[in-house]
């Protein structure tokens, strides 16, 4: 069962349960009028529907926490409508949805390994790594002496996801890419 | 370090200020042996008494001993106040002026506001017409039911549990809702408080009674605080009586009604108006920031 909070233990980044939905706190400040009551503000994304929004509450009140558990697991590979990954220490098995890996799905390659939040032992959210290194399976031929990576051209990755790369990347060739913004970084070197 | 000259220097015009005003400065002692009876400022205790949550007792001691107008710049102390604008030590300027209202009051602390942070006319609203306007509602008659929709229909949601008082509903819509709009370019000020926030001012029987107090907003804060002085010790003595049973539905510890106040009040404390200005948010807005913590050589967490 996951711990209650008071208005004055709760910190960004501490999962809460607001009308039954789990929570991710990202703001926290208090309200406090010089000689009225004291209210603890909280700013919140709902793990399931990604939205944002503001509680407030009165100082002292708690707030439920909620039993949710960020967990490395390794990709196993998808059936067409779930996604499968693997607990790499219990060996157990979950799956999750395209509405629940949404973009992270062009980042995830089998094998890879990748942060996944479970709510009741349900995965809510699929994060892939900051960095992932994936080859370019198309993509125009490369221009030979263009190191300066002025301009760009797209090129399909072995996921399917399509970056913008500099001129002198060829097809094959392993790229090291930014998850956050979808950036190519740097040529992987075998 | 640039934030320390800033402050230094807004400390430097605040005493030139009050030094061309012919008003004196006085120190009190921040270690003292009573406290407020605020319902909902807890004070650190300290030594045989508590930290100072604001230097108004004493500074009235010497009002009622024939001071004549005074000021102070010092640390006020409150339990568990941290967050943007908030920190449980900080800098409060207080001043006093014997035989002003709220209204000459609101007049120097806008001359000084003027000489700190170079504005220009301020603008002064009624705690009524301030709700009329940004919340739709007459805060004078309005019952916690009311005010708990027009919280809901300007998008404040709180936490399921909660039952709050009518004055609980206002402090919460000002803060919320009013506080964040007001003063964007032009200091604002609101005056004639509903009489349940009187705190410490007189209440003018007109309309149902008003409490002649006022606050300042300057940039989506607040930034002062204002009363024309309650200074009826009988009535001074009820308000406490009130502060305390509430401190004691609320199961907040218990503090004793400073005696020596109440003496001073009873000798006479002459007709007089009282300011407090939260100093660190008067250099935050100064050095164009948003939070207390840029503005402090060494914030709570760190202190």
């Amino acid at each position: 069962m996951a711990e209650n909070y008071t208005t004055n233990q709760v910190r960004s980044g501490q999962k809460i349960l607001i009308d039954g939905d789990p929570c991710v706190i990202i703001d926290v400040d208090l309200v406090k009028p010089g000689k009225g009551q004291a209210f603890t503000r909280v700013k919140f994304r709902n793990l399931n529907s990604g939205r944002v929004n503001e509680r407030t509450f009165k100082s002292g009140e708690s707030i439920q926490g909620a039993d949710v558990l960020d967990t490395d697991m390794q990709y196993l590979y998808n059936d067409g409508e779930h996604w499968h990954f693997m607990d790499p220490n219990s060996y157990e098995q979950h799956q999750a949805d395209k509405n629940i890996v949404a973009d992270a799905s062009k980042w995830l390659k089998e094998e890879d390994h990748c942060s996944v939040t479970l709510y009741n032992d349900a995965i809510i959210q699929v994060t892939p790594p900051m960095f992932v290194e994936l080859a370019v399976v198309e993509t125009e031929p490369g221009i030979r002496g263009d190191t300066a990576g002025t301009g760009g051209k797209n090129a399909t990755l072995e996921t399917g996801a399509v970056v913008r790369v500099p001129l002198f990347i060829n097809a094959g060739e392993k790229l090291k890419l930014d998850t956050r913004t979808g950036d190519y970084v740097s040529r992987v070197k075998e | 370090m640039e934030v320390l000259q800033l402050r230094a220097g807004l400390l430097r015009r605040t005493r030139q200020f009050f030094d061309r005003e012919g008003v004196l400065e006085v120190e009190t002692p921040i270690l003292g042996r009573a406290t407020v009876t605020d319902p909902h400022i807890d004070s650190i205790p300290a030594g045989d008494g508590y930290l100072q949550t604001s230097p108004e007792f004493a500074m009235k001691r010497l009002l009622a001993a024939g001071s004549g107008s005074i000021f102070q710049i010092t640390k006020a102390f409150r339990r568990g106040e941290t967050g943007r604008r908030h920190n449980p030590e900080f800098t409060m300027l207080e001043w006093y002026r014997v035989g002003f209202d709220h209204h000459r009051l609101m007049d120097d602390v806008e001359a000084l506001l003027h000489d700190l942070l170079d504005t220009g006319v301020s603008e002064r609203h009624t705690y009524g017409a301030t709700f009329r306007d940004y919340v739709g509602i007459d805060p004078h008659t309005a019952e916690a039911r009311d005010l708990q929709s027009a919280a809901a229909r300007m998008g404040v949601s709180v936490g399921a549990p909660t039952k709050l008082s009518r004055e609980d509903w206002l402090n919460l819509l000002m803060a919320q809702v009013i506080e964040p709009r007001l003063g964007e370019r032009a200091p604002v000020f609101v005056y004639d408080f509903p009489k349940e926030l009187a705190a410490l001012a007189k209440i003018r029987h007109e309309g149902g009674g008003l409490a002649e107090r006022f606050e300042l907003y300057f940039h989506g804060t607040e930034l002062a605080n204002g009363y024309h002085e309650l200074t009826d010790a009988q009535e001074q003595r009820e308000r406490f009586e009130s502060d305390l049973a509430l401190r004691e539905m609320l199961g907040r510890e218990t503090v004793e009604a400073d005696p020596n106040l109440l003496a001073a009040i009873e000798a006479g404390l002459p007709d007089c108006s009282g300011v407090a200005v939260g100093f660190d948010r008067l250099v935050m807005i100064a050095a164009g920031k948003t939070s207390l913590d840029e503005v402090l050589s060494f914030p709570t967490s760190r202190a």
